[in-house]
C-alpha cells in the first residue's frame, strides 16, 4: 500500500497479481521437485546395486536375467529412463517395492500418516512448551530461570534419543505401566477401525471408538513427547535469541514509556515481531520430524516413513528409497511455500 | 516564573546513573540537580555527555544492570524514587512522556499506527474502544495529519520520517501528560520537516501548559526553541543559562561549542576546534534548580 502509487498511468496488467503470485509459487514447486526427482533418480541409478539381481536372485539363468533387465528398461539411455520414471511419478506410480512387493505409492500412503501423526503431536508439544520457555528465558536473561531453560534445552539436544526412548519405555511402560508399549495400538485393537486418514487418532475418533482412541493416545504419547522434547530444545533456544534481539529494540522502550505492563510489552509488542522468524524455525523443525525419525520409529516399532526408507535402503530397494525421498522432499517444499505465505500474514512489510 | 508556594513540576536532586562494568562502575550521569517549571528546558551536550540517560532516568527506564540513584526525583512534590514499579507505570505516559529520536525504530513495525496510539491512551484510561479510536483520530488531526483515517490504518513503514515523528508526538500526548521529554526529536529528520515537527510539538506543549525537556546536541536549535538551557559535559551540568543569553555563556566548554559553529553574519576563515580540558570532568555540577 504505497502512499501515492495507485497504478494509474500504467499499462493494464493482463492478469490479476494474485494469479501471478500463485503461478510463481506453482512454478517454484514444479522446478524444485523436478530437480529433486532428477538428482535422486540419478543417484539411484549410479549406485553400485544391480536391481535385476535383487529381483531374479543371484543364481538366475542368463535369459531370465536379460528378460528382467529389459523389462526394467535398463537397456535404454539414462535420460530416456528418467523420462519414463518421471512420467510414472506424475501419475503417482513410483514402481514396485522389491521388499514388500507392493506399489511404493501404496506403501507410502500406509506409512506416511503414522509419521504425520507422530510428528504433528511432537511439534505441538515443542511449540506449546518451547516458545514460552524461550520467551521467559530471554526476559529473565541471566537469572536461574534462564539457566534452567538452557540446561533443559541442552539435555534435549545432546541426549541420544534411543537412550531416552529406551529409558522412557523402561520407566513409563515397563515399571509404571502409565503408557502403552511399542507400536501404534495394543495388538488386539489392530485393524478394527476402518482406515480413512491412516492416522489412528483421527480414524478412531471418526469411528467413535473411544477405547481405541485412548489406547492410541497411550501409545503415541511417549514417542511424541520424545520428539517434542527435541523440537522444544531447538525452538526454545531460537525463540530466546529472537526475543533478546527484539527486547533491545527502541520500540520496546516506547511501549514502556507509554506505561504498559511488562506482559503487554513482551507479548503485545516484542513477541509480535518474532512471529515470522518463529514460523521458519517451527516449519523446519516440523518438516524435519516428518522426514521420519528413524531411531524413534525403530525403538517404538512405529511403522513410519523413516523406518520404511531406512529398511528399503539397507536392502537396496531403490524404488522405495527414491519414492520416499521424493515424498519427503515434497513435504519440505510445501512447508517452505506455506511459511512464505504465512510471512505475509504476520509481517505487513512482506506484502 | 516559579511560584514559591507551589512545588515545581519536576525537581531532580543529585541524580546519578551508574553502570557496573568489569573494570568498575561507570557513571553516565554524575550527581546533577535541576528543576522544571512550566517551561521549555533544553539539555545540550555531546554524545556520551549523559543527556539521554538523564531523560530516561527520570522515567526510571535505565536498563539493567544500569541503575538510577538520586536524593529525589519529585513530580509535583511526589518522589518518584520511592514508587514501586507498578506505581511508576502509572506515571509513565500518563504524567511524564518521552519522544524518541527516530520513528523508524521507535514505532513497532508490525502494528498499525492507530493501534499504537490508541494503546497509549487505553493503558491509562478506562473507556470504550470507540472512544479511544475517536480520541486517536482527533490527536492525529492535532499533529497536522491530513487524512487521519488512512494513517490510522497504516503501518510505520508506509510513512515518511516527519509523519512518523508526528505520530510519535500524538502517541505521547494522547494521555495528556504534564511533562514531555523530547530526546533528539528532530535529529533523524530532514531539515525541511524539522521546523514543522518542532512547531507542532511547541504548540501542543504551550496549549496544554506542559513542561518540556528538550534534549539535543544542536546548540542553535535549543537556543532558539527553549527558555533555559543546561549544558552537560561528562555526566555533569557545567553551565546553566537562559536561552536568550546563551551567547554570553562563560564556561570554556560552552564557549568552545559556540565558537565551533559557523555564523552567517560573521564569516571566519577557520572555525575553532573544541579543546577539552580534563579538569571540566571534575568540577562540581552546576545546579539547574530554579
Amino acid at each position: 500500500m504505497a502512499i501515492n502509487d495507485t497504478g494509474k498511468g500504467r499499462q493494464m496488467v493482463p492478469f490479476p497479481p494474485v494469479l501471478i503470485s500463485i503461478a510463481k509459487i506453482v512454478l517454484t514447486i514444479l522446478v524444485t521437485m523436478l530437480g529433486l526427482i532428477f538428482i535422486t533418480f540419478i543417484i539411484g541409478r549410479i549406485m553400485p546395486v544391480d536391481p535385476v539381481l535383487s529381483i531374479v536372485g543371484e543364481r538366475a539363468a542368463k535369459d531370465v536375467y536379460d528378460a528382467a533387465y529389459i523389462k526394467l528398461g535398463l537397456d535404454k539411455p539414462l535420460l530416456v529412463q528418467f523420462w519414463y520414471y518421471l512420467r510414472d511419478v506424475l501419475t503417482g506410480d513410483f514402481g514396485k517395492s522389491l521388499l514388500t512387493a507392493r506399489p511404493v505409492s501404496e506403501d507410502i500412503i500406509r506409512v506416511f500418516p503414522a509419521t504425520l501423526e507422530l510428528a504433528t503431536i511432537g511439534t505441538i508439544f515443542g511449540v506449546v512448551l518451547g516458545v514460552p520457555l524461550g520467551v521467559v528465558a530471554a526476559v529473565r536473561r541471566g537469572t536461574w530461570i534462564d539457566q534452567v531453560a538452557r540446561v533443559v534445552a541442552l539435555v534435549g539436544y545432546s541426549m541420544p534419543i534411543f537412550w531416552l526412548g529406551l529409558m522412557g519405555l523402561l520407566i513409563f511402560y515397563g515399571i509404571l505401566g502409565w503408557v502403552g508399549g511399542p507400536g501404534r495400538l495394543d495388538f488386539f485393537y489392530d485393524g478394527i477401525v476402518p482406515t480413512r486418514t491412516g492416522m489412528i487418532l483421527i480414524d478412531s475418533a471418526i469411528a467413535g471408538d473411544m477405547n481405541i482412541f485412548w489406547n492410541a493416545v497411550s501409545h503415541i504419547i511417549l514417542p511424541a513427547s520424545l520428539l517434542g522434547y527435541y523440537s522444544l530444545a531447538y525452538i526454545s533456544r531460537m525463540t530466546r535469541s529472537f526475543m533478546l534481539e527484539q527486547l533491545s529494540a527502541e520500540y520496546v522502550t516506547t511501549a514502556r514509556v507509554k506505561g504498559m505492563s511488562e506482559r503487554q510489552v513482551i507479548w503485545g509488542h516484542a513477541f509480535k515481531n518474532i512471529r515470522v522468524q518463529l514460523i521458519t524455525v517451527i516449519a523446519l523443525s516440523y518438516a524435519g520430524l516428518l522426514e521420519g525419525s528413524v531411531l524413534t520409529e525403530i525403538i517404538f516399532s512405529w511403522p513410519g516413513i523413516g523406518s520404511y526408507i531406512t529398511t528399503a535402503l539397507l536392502s537396496a530397494d531403490m524404488n522405495a528409497v527414491i519414492g520416499g525421498t521424493v515424498v519427503v522432499g515434497l513435504v519440505f517444499v510445501l512447508f517452505n511455500v506455506l511459511s512464505d505465505l504465512l510471512y505475509q500474514v504476520f509481517d505487513p512489510r512482506a506484502k | 516564573m516559579s511560584d514559591p508556594s507551589k512545588p515545581n513540576l519536576l525537581e531532580v536532586e543529585d541524580l546519578w546513573v551508574r553502570f557496573p562494568t568489569r573494570s568498575g562502575v561507570f557513571d553516565a550521569v554524575r550527581g546533577i540537580s535541576f528543576s522544571l517549571g512550566k517551561e521549555r528546558l533544553g539539555i545540550v551536550g555531546e554524545s556520551g555527555s549523559g543527556k539521554s540517560m538523564t531523560g530516561r532516568a527520570i522515567l526510571r527506564l535505565i536498563r539493567k544492570p544500569g541503575r538510577v540513584e538520586a536524593k529525589r526525583i519529585a513530580l509535583e512534590g511526589q518522589d518518584l524514587m520511592s514508587l514501586s514499579e507498578k506505581e511508576m507505570r502509572a506515571v509513565r505516559g500518563y504524567q511524564i512522556s518521552m519522544i524518541m529520536q527516530d520513528p523508524k525504530f521507535s514505532l513497532n513495525p508490525v502494528l498499525k499506527v492507530g493501534k499504537q496510539i490508541m494503546e497509549a491512551y487505553q493503558v491509562h484510561t478506562k473507556g470504550s474502544a470507540a472512544e479511544a479510536r475517536q480520541k486517536t483520530l482527533d490527536m492525529l488531526e492535532a499533529v497536522a495529519i491530513r487524512d487521519p483515517e488512512r494513517v490510522f490504518n497504516a503501518y510505520p513503514h508506509e510513512m515518511s520520517g516527519g509523519m512518523g515523528q508526528r505520530v510519535m508526538i500524538a502517541m505521547m500526548m494522547i494521555p495528556d501528560p504534564k511533562i514531555l521529554i523530547a530526546d533528539e526529536p528532530t535529529s533523524a529528520l530532514d531539515v525541511s520537516v524539522q521546523s514543522q515537527v518542532l512547531d507542532i510539538m511547541d504548540k501542543l506543549v504551550r496549549d496544554r501548559g506542559m513542561g518540556l525537556i528538550f534534549i539535543s546536541h544542536d546548540l542553535n536549535l535549543v537556543a532558539s526553541f527553549c527558555d533555559r538551557v543546561l549544558i552537560m559535559y561528562g555526566g555533569r551540568v557545567v553551565e546553566v543559562c537562559d536561552a536568550d543569553k546563551l551567547h554570553e555563556a562563560k564556561h570554556p566548554y560552552t564557549r568552545g561549542l559556540l565558537n565551533s559553529l559557523p555564523q552567517l553574519d560573521q564569516p571566519r576563515e577557520k572555525l575553532e576546534v573544541l579543546k577539552r580540558d580534563p579538569a571540566w570532568r571534575d568540577e562540581p555540577s552546576v545546579s539547574g534548580v530554579l
